[in-house]
């Protein structure tokens, strides 16, 4: 019971707080006019700087909108909607199976436009969860680790090399905790669910001594300043966003699968402002999915998957399927074994 | 006569045949649509609740199957498929639901239990409401034994109904579309069936009402077995109006036969009572005597003429008969008496072909027409008769100088007993020209009435056709 009490108090807590600033913003910024007519509030996980040039060209035609977009964790950013849903207007999240609970729970809004109609059916969940992202889970490399090797292109590559040098990687791998991190979370149990062979690339992993970061950010600078020989399963479009950081790492698309994650969008509920959510929403569709695209669109574009295709990437199928891993049981199940692969002593 | 007979004002209608019965049966037809829609409308429903049911039924089972007992304590590893198999049917909202002796494991610890079934192991099915939106779920029931003893764990998994009634709706419209489609076609035939067996009415009441005056032979035309009463009914009708009418004309010819002959005797000696009588009053009222005995004596002729027109019209015989010599013999026979009236009778006839009939017939009626003209004709004029043929018929004219018809009652004056305006103080009893107009009308021909081309006087023509 002593360790009941511990959440309880955290929770009442948390709830003071909320009633001050409703959840801990890691940033916030106010695009546009201070004096607008309207404002939307856009809660997101996506780095300020990455969205910016594409916000920025929305409200170019908005002259009387401001956005004030909040960056924050993914698992914060469930926690305000579902304890302060009337603040908010939009949701930008990576975690696509948090985005799916909150349209399946009933916290968002439907949308249809003829950019949703247009848009492909497995980037949109009942016209609620709007993809608008293709981002690959790549392998960062660094390529100072790698000299004198042939660079993998597959995992079961990965595998081989790390078995036959474990002492050039020991203590150089990285990758997400995924206990703490969604993202992180999201991508190896979509691994499990894909490969047989997560579970024991996680255990060579933890044989080699793998050490666990909470974000992408310091995982990359880690690999490009050769801390790290590789760190596995990062968004490639981190990567690639760090120009600064260009030459000291390589992004490697695994050549037998890529998980795709889909950035997704959601209107929240109790927006007041329904039609002019939608027509952000439908912004961000237009730079991802219509044959024009956007400039300021920071995302690389990927043809569009048709089904035909045995492309290597495989994105995320959206719906009820990815609401297993949260649940709760399932998910101490996961961690556990996660947990006793990839710590061995 | 017209083919539609017309309506008599005295007889009700009591509605149509016709209508009625396409009434009914487009009435059954209605109701057989609207039985088919809601029957396939039921089944559809049924079966498309049913294997949403099955599906709904396929998750749970696969939760149930994944429910362990680790250390004494019940857990389950949700498949990933146990959901994702609910996405792929439908973009509906899932949810779902453990408890362990009313206790939520894991799930959404509100969402609703569905009744349990007859019997604990069977699936027990809820519809509702759950989150605002309308919802459809199975419970499964299994009883487990734990260290603790016996313990009972039920497994919910709901779905919301829009993709479903987005199906259903669809399934509404085929249905619809089906109904309207059966109701439709249904309609037509309905229509076409009661328009076809109005049919032998209507061609009955043509039949019958195309028929001629005289034509008083039974119906025979085959006639559907539920009509065959009526036209029974209908044949003996008609048979006793003509046993009747034959009874009346045979009576009027009895009788004209019986008082002709004796009015002949009569005659006969009022003339030689003439002869003796010298107070001309005595003679006068003798003469007058006279003359209303020959009115009489002439009237029963036609009677008899008439009678004997339509004995022979009935069965009318047709053998070739030349007009030439008929007109010319009758002509040498009535000479003697136009001449008396100092009348001159004109005859050119060329040669014509022979036409078929019955030449005593013909020749009765011609007579009467003689006759007519030779009575009317005032002394010391001309009665012209021709015998012309033109591409199909023969024409006898007699033209005299009577003054003609009065325009408006040439059409009245081929009626029985009917007599010109201009008859009075002439001897007649309106039958001749009667006669003339059934002869030439049962050889297919016709009696034309018009005034002469001189417009002294009146041209009677009787036409035969020549086939």
């Amino acid at each position: 019971m002593r360790f009941a009490i511990l959440p309880t108090l955290l929770t009442a807590l948390s709830l003071w707080a909320a009633s001050l600033l409703a959840f801990e913003a890691e940033a916030q910024r106010r695009f546009g006019p201070l004096e607008a007519e309207t404002v939307l509030k856009v809660l997101s996980t996506t780095d300020t700087a990455l969205l910016a040039p594409l916000l920025e060209d929305f409200l170019a035609t908005h002259p009387q909108t401001a956005l004030d977009y909040y960056e924050l964790g993914s698992a914060d950013l469930m926690q305000a909607v579902i304890t302060d849903a009337s603040g908010f207007d939009i949701a930008i999240s990576s975690a696509m199976d948090l985005q799916v609970k909150l349209a399946n729970d009933g916290y968002t809004l439907r949308h249809r436009s003829n950019l949703t109609q247009a848009m492909p059916g497995w980037a949109n969940w009942r016209d609620h969860v709007f993809g608008f992202s293709q981002e690959p889970a790549t392998v960062i490399l660094s390529p100072r680790a790698f000299e004198g090797l042939e660079l993998p292109r597959r995992r079961q590559d990965l595998i081989t090399l790390l078995r036959r040098h474990p002492e050039r990687f020991s203590g150089r791998i990285g990758t997400y905790d995924a206990a703490a991190s969604g993202l992180g979370y999201l991508f190896a149990t979509q691994d499990a669910r894909t490969s047989d062979g997560f579970w024991r690339m996680m255990e060579i992993f933890g044989s080699l001594d793998l050490r666990l970061y909470c974000c992408s950010g310091t995982m990359i600078e880690d690999v490009a300043r050769g801390d790290l020989a590789l760190a596995y399963n990062v968004l490639g479009s981190y990567a690639e966003a760090r120009s600064d950081l260009s030459g000291q790492v390589l992004i490697l698309e695994p050549q037998d699968y890529t998980n795709m994650m889909l950035r997704s969008a959601v209107i929240l509920r109790d927006t007041a402002e329904p039609g002019l959510a939608g027509e952000l929403v439908d912004h961000l569709l237009e730079a991802a999915w219509s044959p024009e695209g956007n400039p300021a669109y920071p995302f690389h574009r990927y043809p569009v998957r048709n089904g035909a295709e045995s492309a290597p990437y495989r994105p995320i199928q959206m719906g009820p399927g990815l609401m297993v891993y949260l649940d709760r049981l399932k998910r101490q199940r996961f961690l556990r074994e996660w947990h006793s692969a990839v710590e061995q002593d | 006569m017209t083919d539609q007979p017309t309506p008599d004002a005295r007889l009700r209608s009591s509605g149509s045949l016709r209508r009625r019965l396409a009434l009914q049966l487009v009435g059954s037809a209605a109701v057989l649509a609207s039985l088919l829609f809601f029957a396939v409308l039921g089944f559809t429903r049924d079966v498309s609740q049913r294997s949403h049911d099955s599906i709904l039924l396929a998750s749970a089972t696969s939760l149930m199957d994944s429910v362990t007992i680790e250390e004494g304590q019940v857990t389950l590893d949700i498949p990933y498929a146990a959901l994702s198999m609910l996405g792929n049917i439908s973009d509906d909202r899932v949810f779902y639901r453990v408890t362990l002796d009313d206790s939520t494991l894991t799930g959404y610890g509100d969402l609703p239990e569905a009744p349990a079934g007859a019997r604990l192991e069977e699936p027990g099915y809820w519809t509702g409401s759950y989150r605002g939106a309308g919802l459809r779920s199975v419970t499964l029931r299994r009883r487990m034994s734990l260290d603790s003893g016996a313990a009972g764990i039920a497994i919910t998994v709901a779905q919301t109904r829009e993709g479903q009634q987005a199906e259903l709706a669809a399934l509404t419209r085929s249905a619809l579309a089906l109904g309207g489609g059966f109701f439709a076609i249904a309609a037509l035939l309905a229509l076409w069936t009661a328009q076809s067996s109005i049919r032998p009415l209507q061609v009955l009441t043509g039949v019958v009402s195309r028929r001629g005056p005289k034509d008083l032979r039974p119906v025979q035309r085959a006639v559907p077995s539920e009509m065959l009463p009526l036209v029974h009914s209908l044949n003996r009708f008609i048979e006793r109006l003509r046993v009747s009418l034959t009874r009346s004309e045979e009576f009027i010819a009895e009788a004209a036969h019986r008082v002709r002959t004796p009015l002949a005797t009569v005659r006969t000696q009022a003339e030689i009572t003439l002869r003796r009588v010298e107070k001309p009053e005595n003679r006068n009222s003798l003469r007058e005597m006279i003359r209303a005995i020959d009115e009489s004596s002439r009237a029963a002729g036609q009677l008899l003429d008439h009678a004997m027109v339509t004995f022979r019209t009935d069965s009318l015989e047709r053998k070739p008969v030349d007009l030439q010599a008929l007109a010319e013999e009758l002509v040498g026979r009535l000479r003697p008496v136009a001449e008396l009236k100092d009348i001159a009778l004109v005859l050119e006839a060329g040669s014509v072909p022979p036409v078929p009939g019955d030449a005593i017939l013909i020749q009765n009626a011609l007579r009467n027409i003689l006759d007519n003209a030779i009575k009317y004709a005032p002394p010391d004029s001309e009665v012209a008769i021709s015998v012309t043929m033109d591409q199909s018929a023969v024409t006898i004219a007699v033209t005299d100088e009577a003054g003609g018809f009065p325009e408006a009652e040439k059409n009245a004056l081929t009626e029985r007993f009917v007599r010109g305006s201009n008859a009075a103080g002439t001897i007649g009893s309106g039958l001749g020209l009667t006669i003339a107009r059934e002869v030439a009308e049962a050889h297919g021909g016709r009696l034309v009435l018009s005034t002469s081309s001189t417009g002294a006087g009146a041209c009677v023509s009787l036409s035969f056709p020549l086939s």
